[in-house]
């Protein structure tokens, strides 16, 4: 049992090497382990790192006590032995420590097992192609099983998880709205103040009530608030959904006959196109404080304010930010969990996935943006 | 064999102040196998997790070496640790490393040998454990019975002189958890270190052939100890003798 000894020893690893004519001579002294090995594994490197031919004889009588990284030197030895085909003495080596060399040696180097050969360029283009269209394949079958999902809980709306949605409403939007608020408020006065200092060259910084009133109302308020639910809600769903699918909680609705869609997607993405226009709404109020605070600033009375954002303003505007935002709101809340159920498997698959979420998110919102704009356009509204 | 490396004294351990074991005294033998036995929920993992100082116990002391693990300071905390190694039930090895860099990792933080030496060191290990030629994988393309050898493998990195694990066969199919067992005793034989070892499985109790403490929920502390063989004809305690022999017949 002497294998196992407390590192607080004093005396330290020697190795003496010497040459003669018939052999390699190495002496080894001391105490071989973790802490204390380190110059002798150093010397050992260094000198087998060349070929040699004559047997090499080590006499261990003076080691004392060798621990795992010690045996593994004698190994190495041995191993070096084998290899060159080479003599190699270890001789007066304590029966423990022979033991213990054996149990290293015994099973001997094992050739690398096999692992997938990495793919050149073309072939990882290749790869990369299909799992991008094996992505969108997938993303299609999704949207047609929440689609179905959708419809049966139409249908038969006990199926409808309530209390989860109301759950969701309460971390998607109550929670989330003094983050909106602060920042809705920070944008507004940032927007107003870096347009206010152009206009008032030309005397019109009073206009400035009517550019953040409208570009908040039908375009930045929305996407803000989109962003912000993307970064939030978006990923927390993916997390939450990868790590039940990662503990097989996803397995175990499925045979249950469950579906996961229902259970589990419906009420995300209910609450996520629910809360997220409201968010918006308050992104817009917050945004007109903000930029009211700069013209008031400015010298101009709260009344010219107000008029102003009122007179450019219409119900048109309001309806197509909310209508925006509600759809940037259900695709956040499907794609969160979209990602979610596609984690693969170990801690990294969940962070992947709400990589993945987060950024899939922002990409549609922008895609989405464009669509909305061209088609606005075209409408002339 | 006459020294006690572990010892502890009327040890209450329970989560926010309510216990689960009461007054639990015990010695372990340095380079003996010590098996911690009992049912589900019998506070087994609870006794390891603070044997190994990841909980504070709600009363009594821990004597790791000589040294208290339950008043240690920081320095006396990391020499203890210094001198033991922890397999965990799931292996809980690192993801995103190799095998090779999950053995690899405590040397590399606290030796000062060369990078060569480390890796031939950890090879070493992995190949005392069966998994020679698994450097280069990642846990997650083994099976959880290799998952479980490499957290052996790890836990043996730096030689400590106790070695402690969690269910070592615990959701392996009888053959594999069969072979692991055997690695262990023979790895107690050829290394000389202390194991402490947490199970349910009887079987690994008969194949390890330790000293085993019996722990039950009901009572909140040990109703027997002793050798397996003694503990399967003792008939003092019922709950005992009903626990061993009828998982006998079981398995």
């Amino acid at each position: 049992m002497g294998y196992a000894k407390s590192k607080s020893g004093v005396s330290l690893a020697k190795m003496r090497i010497s040459y003669d004519k018939d052999a390699l001579r190495i002496v080894l002294r001391g105490r071989l382990d973790n802490y204390r090995a380190a110059p002798v594994w150093r010397k050992v490197l260094k000198l087998l790192a060349k070929r040699h031919t004559k047997p090499i004889h080590i006499d261990a009588s003076g080691l004392e006590y060798a621990d795992g990284s010690g045996v593994a030197l004698l190994a190495y030895f041995k191993e070096y032995g084998q290899k060159n085909d080479l003599e190699v003495k270890i001789e007066n080596l304590s029966q423990n420590i022979s033991s213990l060399l054996d149990s290293y040696t015994e099973n001997p180097p094992v050739e690398a097992v096999k692992q997938p050969e990495s793919l050149n360029l073309i072939e990882r283009i290749g790869q990369s192609s299909m799992a991008l269209a094996g992505d969108a394949v997938e993303q299609i079958i999704f949207l047609g099983r929440l689609t179905l999902a959708t419809a049966k809980t139409i249908f038969t709306p006990r199926r409808f998880r309530a209390g989860d949605f109301f759950r969701m409403c309460e971390l998607t939007g109550a929670n989330a709205i003094g983050i909106i608020a602060l920042l809705g408020f920070l944008f507004g006065l940032i927007m107003a103040f870096s347009s206010a200092m152009p206009l008032r060259q030309f005397g019109v910084e009073v206009y400035v009530a009517d550019l953040v009133a409208i570009a908040l109302a039908r375009v930045l308020g929305p996407f803000i608030t989109a962003i912000i639910v993307a970064g939030r809600t978006g990923s927390a769903f993916a997390a939450e959904l990868g790590t039940m699918k990662i503990n097989n909680e996803l397995d175990a609705l499925k045979v249950m006959n469950l579906d996961p869609a229902v259970f589990l997607v419906l009420p995300r993405v209910a609450a996520t196109l629910l809360m997220t226009p409201l968010l918006a709404i308050i992104t817009n109020v917050a945004g007109l404080i903000g930029s009211g605070l700069v013209i008031l600033s400015l010298g101009y009375s709260l009344v010219t304010y107000t008029s102003h954002v009122q007179n450019i303003i219409s119900m048109t505007d309001i309806s197509i930010g909310l209508f925006k935002a509600l759809v940037f709101g259900a695709t956040i809340g499907a794609v969160g969990c979209f990602r979610g159920m596609q984690t693969k498997s170990g801690a990294g698959g969940v962070g992947v996935a709400t990589t993945r979420a987060v950024v899939t998110a922002i990409i549609m919102l922008v895609i989405l943006e464009g669509i909305f704009s061209v088609m606005l356009h075209y409408l002339k509204i | 064999m006459n020294e006690s490396i572990i010892k502890t004294q009327n040890l209450t351990m329970g989560f926010d102040g309510v216990p689960i074991l009461e007054n639990i005294s015990f010695s372990v033998e340095a380079g003996e196998i010590f098996i911690i036995l009992g049912g589900s929920g019998c506070g087994k993992s609870t006794l390891l997790r603070h044997l190994i100082g990841l909980a504070e116990p709600i009363s009594g002391e821990i004597f790791i070496d000589g040294l208290s693990l339950t008043d240690a300071g920081s320095a006396q905390r990391a020499d203890i640790l210094s001198n033991i190694g922890v397999a965990f039930q799931g292996g809980a090895l690192f993801g995103s490393m190799t095998l090779l860099e999950n053995v690899a990792l405590p040397l590399e933080e606290f030796t000062s040998l060369p990078k060569k030496a480390i890796r031939l060191i950890a090879q070493a290990k992995l190949r005392l454990v069966g998994l020679g030629g698994y450097d280069e994988h990642l846990p997650s393309q083994l099976s959880g019975g290799q998952q479980k050898r490499a957290a052996l493998a790890r836990a043996m990195s730096m030689d400590p002189r106790i070695l402690f694990l969690d269910e070592p066969s615990a959701g392996l199919d009888p053959i594999t958890a069969a072979q692991l067992d055997d690695l262990i005793a023979n790895l107690a034989k050829i290394l000389g270190v202390t194991f402490v070892i947490v199970t349910h499985e009887l079987a690994s109790v008969f194949t390890l052939n330790g000293r085993v403490i019996m722990l039950d929920k009901n009572s909140k502390g040990i109703i027997a100890q002793g050798q397996p063989e003694e503990l399967l004809k003792d008939r003092s305690n019922p709950m005992a003798w009903q626990f061993f022999n009828r998982s006998l017949k079981e398995s």
